[in-house]
């Protein structure tokens, strides 16, 4: 396992040989080596969250309640209540369905400092089918008063929001997908805060304003634009959900006048909603669209395959921007030139 | 611990004061979940003015023991207490449930003082006792955490998921106790979902079962010394409180429909002159 020590208080890990559960399951162990309020819980799935990063450390911090959301976060809440920051882990659906009303009632209504760190979010664990699939969290967490919602574009910006989170005050939800997303972010060598959008590439034409793994795929597809179609695309990212980053919306709306909103999520209750509120309130004069699952349950498949037919890959993105741009684009199908 | 006949008495005493609160405050609230909130209020007194560590001066005191009341709706019965204990001034209690009144039909943490969690949807209480307990342990405190849920409420699976977890943990400092007043809004508990045999399935969970007359007080505290012993690797302790559902109130007890009743003059006065026939 590569680490990589970037000079800081912290070690950081690797994000292009480690997946962004473990990078999160390494972090809190670091994180709780100075500081005794931090324990985790989980529902039988200290492996697939990588919790068992944090217990191999902190045995005694880890609690695995078993096959059982509903107590994992009432668990959580408990523990909060008796002063210590719990991080509560499971798959992102069933921690958001099934423990959706403790989330809400023992937590956001109590106002208690638990940070849900939810895995296998979007359509990131493909293969294992539509019920572990998750594209509803969004609309579920941004509706609970007092929740902090999140979404890291990778392993490095799951390591920053994991830190970010703990003094954080408030309940904080954050999502992360099955692991396996290729880096946006080369180190930690940048500002990170929460409810402070990231300009991540400069762009006159059109602003894609982006989360979780939007982010790559959107400046990938942004270089291709630039390069092929010689349109120049300002990407965002949107890491935190909520509170939304008002200011950045205003910016990019006064200075590119389009605004495509990317989500691995669906487009009814997501980012791309919260956005079109934004622009509704200030009164700005855009160009508006939303690209994310259209209402729809997500197929079965891996999930690159998946992402390739919901058009999240920077390929996909191309061919959204172009259709919402009008541009004409010819693939180029004939093998025979190259 | 143990209990002399006095400490006995005044015990009797002040949960037969509180029964006549709690019709004051169905009046002034008009409306309350009275059934319920009269079946605990023994098991409630013996906590609040013997068992539980707690200082009404320092609600927020590190060291205290924690109650949570699952059966949230069991607040008109719960909030008197903590005004009698001192928490707050018990001429507070007039606002119950009007316009930005702290009190409710169910309790909220942050605005009632000495409440130690929200409650109100059912079978989030013993999760959180839990989590408080494994907090607490991990912390290296001793404090006990006592949960109270409604029988109807263990229709719940949550809280059998916490069950079995408290088990598992062999988290000895959780004190569950079940008032088991056999009755829910739909009717008897054995009619609307049948939970006997109730005892044996605690036991199956690897509780401690501790079966008793909830409504009797020195049976209250015999079980609550029992409770309070409890020592890692020990079994965890479970009271099942047999009770009445409206004690006290001669017309409502044992009657489904006064699970909640709205507080008219006629109603109030009929129940107090009841309350007042109690032998202390």
């Amino acid at each position: 396992m590569a680490e990589v020590n970037t000079g800081t208080n912290w070690t950081c890990y690797d994000s292009s040989t480690m997946t962004a559960r473990e990078i999160y399951g390494r972090t809190l162990a670091e994180l709780a080596k100075s500081d005794d309020r931090i324990v985790a819980v989980t529902a039988d799935l200290e492996k697939s969250t990588a919790l068992n990063k944090f217990g191999v450390v902190h045995p005694d911090r880890l609690f695995n309640v078993g096959i059982a959301e509903q107590d994992m976060i009432g668990v959580a809440a408990g523990m909060a209540k008796v002063g210590l920051i719990p991080f509560a882990s499971s798959f992102a659906i069933m921690t958001c369905l099934r423990g959706g009303e403790q989330i809400r009632t023992d937590i956001c209504y109590q106002n208690l400092p638990v940070k849900i760190i939810a895995t296998h979010s979007g359509i990131s664990f493909g293969h294992a089918g539509t019920t572990h699939h998750c594209t509803e969290d969004f609309a579920i967490m941004k509706s609970f008063a007092n929740m902090t919602v999140i979404c890291p574009a990778d392993g490095i910006e799951t390591s920053k929001a994991v830190r970010a989170c703990v003094d954080y005050p408030g309940p904080v939800y954050m999502r992360i997908g099955r692991g396996f997303e290729p880096p946006v972010y080369e180190d930690e060598d940048y500002d990170f805060e929460i409810g402070k959008a990231t300009v991540m590439r400069d762009g006159k034409d059109l602003t894609i304003i982006t989360c979780g793994i939007g982010v790559l795929q959107s400046i990938n597809a942004a270089k291709t634009l630039a390069d092929r179609d010689g349109v120049d695309v300002q990407v965002i990212n949107m890491h935190t959900i909520k509170p939304i980053d008002r200011q950045a919306i205003i910016d990019a709306a006064k200075k590119t006048g389009k605004i495509l909103t990317i989500e691995e999520h669906n487009v009814v209750g997501g980012l791309g909603e919260s956005v079109a509120n934004v622009i509704a309130e200030e009164g700005l004069q855009v160009q508006f669209k939303k690209h994310g699952m259209q209402d729809e349950f997500s197929m079965i498949g891996y999930a690159e395959d998946l992402y390739a037919h919901y058009k999240f890959d920077a390929n996909g993105i191309c061919e959204v921007v172009r259709d919402y741009l009008g541009i004409k684009y010819e693939a180029d199908e004939d093998w025979e030139d190259e | 611990m143990g209990i002399d006949a006095k400490d006995l008495k005044q015990l009797k005493q002040i949960a037969k004061d509180l029964r006549l609160t709690v019709i004051d405050v169905m009046k002034w609230s008009g409306g309350a979940h009275v059934g319920g909130s009269l079946s605990c209020m023994d098991m409630l007194t013996a906590l609040y003015f013997k068992y539980l560590n707690i200082d009404p001066l320092k609600p927020d005191w590190d060291e205290r023991d924690r109650f949570i009341l699952s059966k949230g709706h069991a607040a008109a019965g719960y909030i008197p207490v903590l005004a009698k204990r001192g928490f707050f001034p018990e001429e507070q209690l007039k606002s119950f449930n009007h316009f930005g009144s702290p009190f409710a039909m169910h309790p909220d943490t942050n605005k009632v003082v000495g409440c130690d969690a929200s409650a109100g949807s059912l079978g989030h209480g013993l999760p959180i006792a839990l989590g408080m307990a494994l907090g607490l342990r991990f912390q290296g405190k001793d404090q006990k955490v006592v949960c109270m849920m409604g029988d109807g409420e263990c229709q719940e699976g949550s809280v059998w998921e916490a069950a079995m977890a408290i088990s598992h943990f062999n988290a000895t400092n959780v004190i569950t106790i079940v008032d088991r007043n056999k009755a829910q809004i739909d009717g008897t508990t054995e009619q609307v979902m049948a939970l006997e045999p109730f005892a044996d399935k605690w036991k199956a969970f690897g509780f401690d079962v501790i079966e008793i007359d909830g409504n009797d007080m020195a049976q209250v505290c015999e079980a609550f010394d029992k409770a309070w012993a409890k020592k890692p690797g020990d079994k965890p302790a479970f009271i099942l409180a047999n009770t009445v559902k409206g004690k006290g109130v001669d017309f409502m007890e044992n009657q489904v429909p006064y699970h909640y009743c709205n507080g008219t003059d006629e109603v109030c006065a009929k129940a107090k002159a009841s309350i007042m026939k109690m032998e202390v």
